[in-house]
């Protein structure tokens, strides 16, 4: 564990002393609960319709896919039409775009900003590496399947997949999501420990606690 | 003055035109800021799909009670700006709750959400929450100013303190405007104008790009969708208190849809043609073109 984690007595400027914990302290300490579908059936429809029209992505591109992404907001595929736009943070996202290879380092950066969006959110593989592990199958710091860390709504195959597919699979993934279908953030809290223990194989410097909301 | 009950629903219908007016005005400012970067930008009614989907998001979090008290706080600065400001001028139904010397109050009411925002973003314990609300009211504070003085100007020029009567004093005609009785003071209140629209140039604060998303950095779900209301009212509302002092109000809802229109054209004109400016740099401006003219426009009168 790196030193700037680990537990310590600090004193402040008027010469306070006080003990400083940063897993504790910065950090939530209850697991993910499921939020079930609570309203009637109309009414979720209507939400899911908001939902799917309103695509909000994290604005992190965690491999090379993410230079597809670029084209999309701007004049030539201008992908604000559809009620896909970015967002700067975890907190205002509900779609995250594994954009390509996916390294054991980044996974870890996933995990934590995956796990600091709201409910429900939704998780699109982009690029073949996000599959089977693509051209780096062989390759001994990334995954091969990312659907043993995160629950994936959707894959857009390719390598790399042009920015329409990209569009297509934005189209999709709003059908799946109008169907009611898109339960990603459910299906992680229901089976948490199953995530998490694939999680801590490949991660071997676990420095975080296991909830990061 | 005796209060009479029926103005508060008339104020709350006036409440309910801003709002939607607000928003589908905000998509079309956006729609015409895509187009001169020659995209074709969002659905006109995409703010009402936003909106819905994150009150309809079924997870948050909370840092605090002021946490919880900064978007309550934001979305009372707009709307008490708009109430106790006339919207139309002679109209017994949308003179909402406007009384003698209202003026103050709106000014109080200009600089109120942000300084609730302040209290709420400094408890999210968020870094770049926190920075980013330094700079943000170090900014609005210097575009304030001009703003200020530009007011007690056009106040000791109609020797008035209430806002129905700044109007009532501009009527009969165009040449009756504050913008020809008194250019300077109308010219540095629109160059802080600018600065409190929260666009380009000086929109740096909320950038995504820049300190990531600025104040609002740890806002979601609900607390979120509160301040999208007021992104949606307040900017409205303070056009409608430039509209009342320096452009003659508005006698009717198509007069007033016009104007503000204009004047919001007027921050996004400015916002296309002209990239950041930084924090620092931005005071400066402030402090040293708007500050001078605002203070020709009080010796004006």
């Amino acid at each position: 564990m790196k030193d700037e984690l680990k537990k310590r007595v600090i004193k402040g400027p008027d010469g306070f002393e006080f003990e400083v914990d940063p897993i504790q302290d910065y950090y939530c300490s209850e697991p993910p609960k499921a939020h079930p579908p609570a309203y009637v059936k109309i009414v979720e429809d209507l939400f899911n319709w908001a939902r799917s029209e309103s695509l909000w992505i994290l604005g992190y591109g965690t491999g090379c896919g993410a230079i597809e992404m670029r084209p999309l907001m701007t004049p030539r595929f201008d992908a604000y039409r559809y009620g896909v736009q970015w967002r700067a943070t975890p907190r205002q996202s509900n779609l995250f775009i594994i954009s390509g290879y996916l390294s054991v380092k980044t996974l870890k950066r996933v995990i934590r900003s995956y796990e600091q969006m709201p409910s429900p959110k939704y998780v699109v593989g982009l690029g073949s590496c996000t599959i089977n592990g693509g051209m780096y199958w062989d390759s001994y710091n990334t995954i091969k399947k990312l659907e043993e860390y995160l629950p994936v709504d959707l894959y857009i195959v390719g390598c790399m997949p042009r920015p329409e597919a990209l569009l297509l699979g934005f189209e999709n993934l709003k059908k799946i999501i109008r169907a009611g279908k898109a339960e990603g953030a459910n299906q992680y809290a229901e089976n948490f420990e199953w995530y998490k223990a694939n999680q801590k194989k490949v991660i071997h410097d676990w420095d975080m606690p296991d909830y990061n909301w | 003055m005796e209060f009479e009950w029926i103005k508060i629903p008339y104020a709350l219908l006036t409440l309910f035109i801003v709002f939607n007016y607000g928003l589908l005005m905000t998509a079309l400012i956006q729609k015409i800021g895509a187009r001169a970067g020659r995209r074709h930008g969002i659905p006109i009614y995409q703010n009402y799909i936003d909106l819905l989907k994150n009150y309809a998001l079924r997870s948050s979090i909370s840092h605090g009670y002021m946490f919880y008290l900064a978007p309550v706080f934001r979305l009372t600065g707009g709307i008490g700006l708009l109430m106790f400001v006339p919207t139309i001028f002679g109209s017994y139904m949308f003179s909402n709750l406007s009384f003698a010397g209202d003026l103050i109050l709106a000014l109080y009411f200009v600089f109120f959400g942000t300084l609730g925002m302040a209290l709420g973003a400094g408890e999210s314990g968020h870094p770049h929450a926190a920075i980013g609300v330094s700079r943000g009211l170090s900014q609005v504070t210097a575009a304030e100013l001009p703003f200020a003085i530009a007011v007690f100007a056009v106040a000791l020029q109609y020797q008035t303190l209430s806002i129905t009567d700044i109007v009532a004093a501009q009527q009969g005609g165009m040449q009756n405007w504050t913008l020809f009785t008194n250019p300077f003071a109308v010219v540095a209140a629109m160059l802080a104008f600018l600065g409190a629209m929260m666009r380009p140039p000086f929109d740096v604060v909320l950038a995504p790009q820049e300190i990531p998303i600025g104040p609002p950095t740890e806002y979601h779900s609900a607390y979120l969708a509160l301040m999208q209301t007021n992104r949606a009212i307040f900017p409205i509302a303070k056009i409608v208190v430039y509209m009342n002092l320096f452009f003659g109000g508005a006698a009717s809802w198509p007069m007033f849809g016009f104007k503000v229109f204009l004047l919001y054209l007027f921050s996004a004109f400015v916002g296309v043609v002209f990239p950041r400016f930084r924090v620092e740099q931005s005071v400066r401006w402030f402090l040293v073109w708007a500050l001078p003219i605002s203070i020709v426009g009080l010796f004006w009168v």
